[in-house]
């Protein structure tokens, strides 16, 4: 995995990483200023960390990913209703993770703006919006929704960590991730520090057009060179039905098959559209749940069939593991 | 000098947004055809590494990067070379390959891009940012310092993509980057069938942000899906359709540029 490499930023062309195996040994080493320490240094063992965050996590059932080459596709709000819709069953227990570092929206789609983290002996309390979904997101650590964190990537990674090892997620059924767009640091880290606990698998979440589509290629890519299992796509804004003359119309024009075509040529699973509804968009904005609000609305229907389909994928990986 | 491919810039501008998806790469494509249209030179410089989209809005998806004795040479987009881009996209060797890479190697990257970049004399160097406020932007101000005319905010009108840019506002004060103002993109979308306007996304969110932080409201554009259509198919708006009223607020905006020299 050579993204997971840590090269210095001045290091020599051609140099091996700090961490691996031929560091200090490499014939590119040679004439390195750092080539004495690199040599010298330990073999790196796994992280210990690995272990901790494999315990804290061990009563978590099922963990999924949600990811996008692209942003503003949808994830965050995605990541939000497949929660809801999954704790509809109230023997369900849910918890979102929120690892979008510098944008945290959760907080404000799910109505928690002005809530803090609580210390507790046994780790950070996530916030509860009901009694089976709780929520972890780097916004409940900001004094005020305005502050910026500009933070490069391992401060960011170190956050992350904590995320997994020190929040006290008790037991659940599902851990649903919300990660920024891109195929950086947030998302090596996540997939590194899960990889003990393993990762139930991803789903991606794109629009119709082209442009959104090449970063998705990327996505796919990318989980096939780390190894995390596809659960499959989902289609966000897929149309717009006009609310006064309900004829619908495509905002986000599709090339060729869209997006199934693209599940269809790479071989992963299409798990369904959502239709562009502005109520979706109101909804977020005001931190409802536009299932509860609007339970009989296309929308609905449409999170309720993915959410149904991202269990019995969860369900039958458990049941091969038996 | 450490900036000195930049030196026979005359302006830089950024476009930033907290949020993904609101339009930074539509608007700097658009921003940079309205005003070469208006016969500037310009240069555009893609700094999201792990999601490049300006090639294919420009069309220039299989273009590739030649070195000359100053260093690279960007790609033109027009016959007249009026219009010069960078991107990672033209070193890749698949579109669907991905860059998965940590902070320093795109630091290191955007670093390349704007020293070892032969830009030339351009009126207008349009610097297109991936969402956040971390590596990419830090590294892009580190890199540029001092020659960066200004920042433009990007966001859609939900308070959702308001919360976000207001992040990037206060990253903009700490870095000391002055703002020129506040788009307010995908406003409004008008049914083609009954023409009637709904606000997809909501309305005014960014209106109301730059009156509250006391910024300029520069140009509110539609959702128009001629627009997405263009950027799609790699077209130039100007060409397919002259009397669109998107062009309108786009040209609304150039003109702001183009008014505010220094």
């Amino acid at each position: 995995m050579s993204g997971d490499r840590e090269i210095p930023e001045d290091a020599p062309a051609h140099c091996p990483g700090t961490e691996s195996e031929d560091a200090g040994k490499a014939s590119a080493c040679a004439g390195c200023p750092n080539q004495n320490i690199c040599a010298a240094a330990q073999p790196k063992l796994p992280d210990p960390d690995l272990s901790k965050i494999q315990e804290s996590l061990a009563n978590v059932k099922h963990k999924v990913l949600v990811l996008s080459g692209k942003g503003g596709v949808g994830k965050s709000t995605v990541t939000s209703h497949l929660a809801y819709a999954l704790s509809e069953d109230v023997d369900c227990h849910v918890g979102v993770l929120d690892i979008d570092i510098c944008g945290p929206s959760i907080p404000q789609i799910m109505g928690l703006q002005d809530e803090q983290v609580h210390s507790s002996g046994s780790g950070w309390s996530p916030i509860y919006v009901d009694d089976n979904l709780c929520v972890m997101s780097p916004g409940f650590l900001l004094a005020s929704p305005k502050d910026a964190v500009i933070w490069r990537g391992p401060k960011k990674n170190g956050l992350i960590k904590q995320f997994l090892r020190d929040v006290d997620w008790g037991s659940l059924d599902y851990l649903v991730v919300d990660t920024p767009p891109g195929t950086s640091d947030e998302h090596l880290s996540i997939v590194k520090f899960l990889s003990e606990a393993g990762t139930s698998g991803a789903v991606i979440v794109t629009t119709p057009q082209e442009i959104a589509l090449l970063d998705v290629r990327k996505e796919i890519n990318f989980c096939k060179k780390v190894n995390i299992p596809i659960i499959g796509i989902i289609e966000n804004m897929s149309m717009f039905v006009c609310p006064k003359c309900k004829k619908t119309s495509i905002i986000f024009p599709p090339v060729e098959n869209g997006v199934s075509g693209v599940a269809q040529s790479m071989e992963i699973p299409f798990l369904g559209s959502i239709p562009l509804d502005p109520l979706i968009g109101k909804c977020c904005d005001n931190g409802n749940s536009y299932l509860q609000l609007h339970p009989d609305a296309a929308g609905t229907v449409a999170y309720k069939n993915i959410s149904q389909k991202i269990k019995d994928y969860c369900i039958s990986l458990n049941e091969s593991k038996d | 000098m450490e900036n000195s491919s930049l030196s026979s810039v005359k302006n830089v501008i950024l476009v930033l947004s907290g949020k993904g998806g609101v339009g930074k790469s539509t608007l700097s494509v658009q921003l940079s055809l309205g005003l070469v249209h208006a016969g500037k030179k310009v240069g555009i410089l893609d700094t999201d590494i792990c999601g490049p989209s300006i090639p294919r809005m420009l069309n220039l998806e299989n273009a590739s990067v030649f070195q000359c004795d100053q260093g690279w040479v960007p790609v033109f987009a027009t016959e007249d070379e009026k219009l010069c881009v960078m991107s990672i996209a033209f070193m890749l060797n698949g579109k669907d390959d991905p860059v998965i890479w940590r902070g320093p190697k795109k630091t290191a990257m955007i670093k390349q891009f704007i020293t070892d970049v032969h830009w030339g004399d351009l009126d207008y160097l349009i610097i297109d940012t991936p969402p956040g406020t971390s590596d990419e932007h830090l590294s892009v101000v580190q890199n540029s310092k001092g020659k960066v005319k200004g920042a433009i905010l990007v966001t859609t009108p939900q308070a959702v993509a308001v919360s976000d840019v207001r992040r990037e506002l206060t990253f903009c004060r700490k870095t000391s980057i002055p703002i020129i103002g506040v788009v307010e993109n995908m406003c409004g979308f008008v049914c083609p069938h009954c023409s009637e306007c709904s606000l997809v996304f909501s309305q005014g969110g960014g209106e109301a942000l730059a009156k509250q932080e006391g910024l300029d409201f520069l140009a509110r554009i539609p959702l128009d899906p001629d627009l997405a259509k263009c950027c799609e198919d790699g077209k130039k708006m100007i060409n397919v359709f002259p009397d669109s009223k998107t062009l309108n607020s786009i040209n609304q905006l150039v003109d702001k540029m183009l008014d505010n020299p220094n």
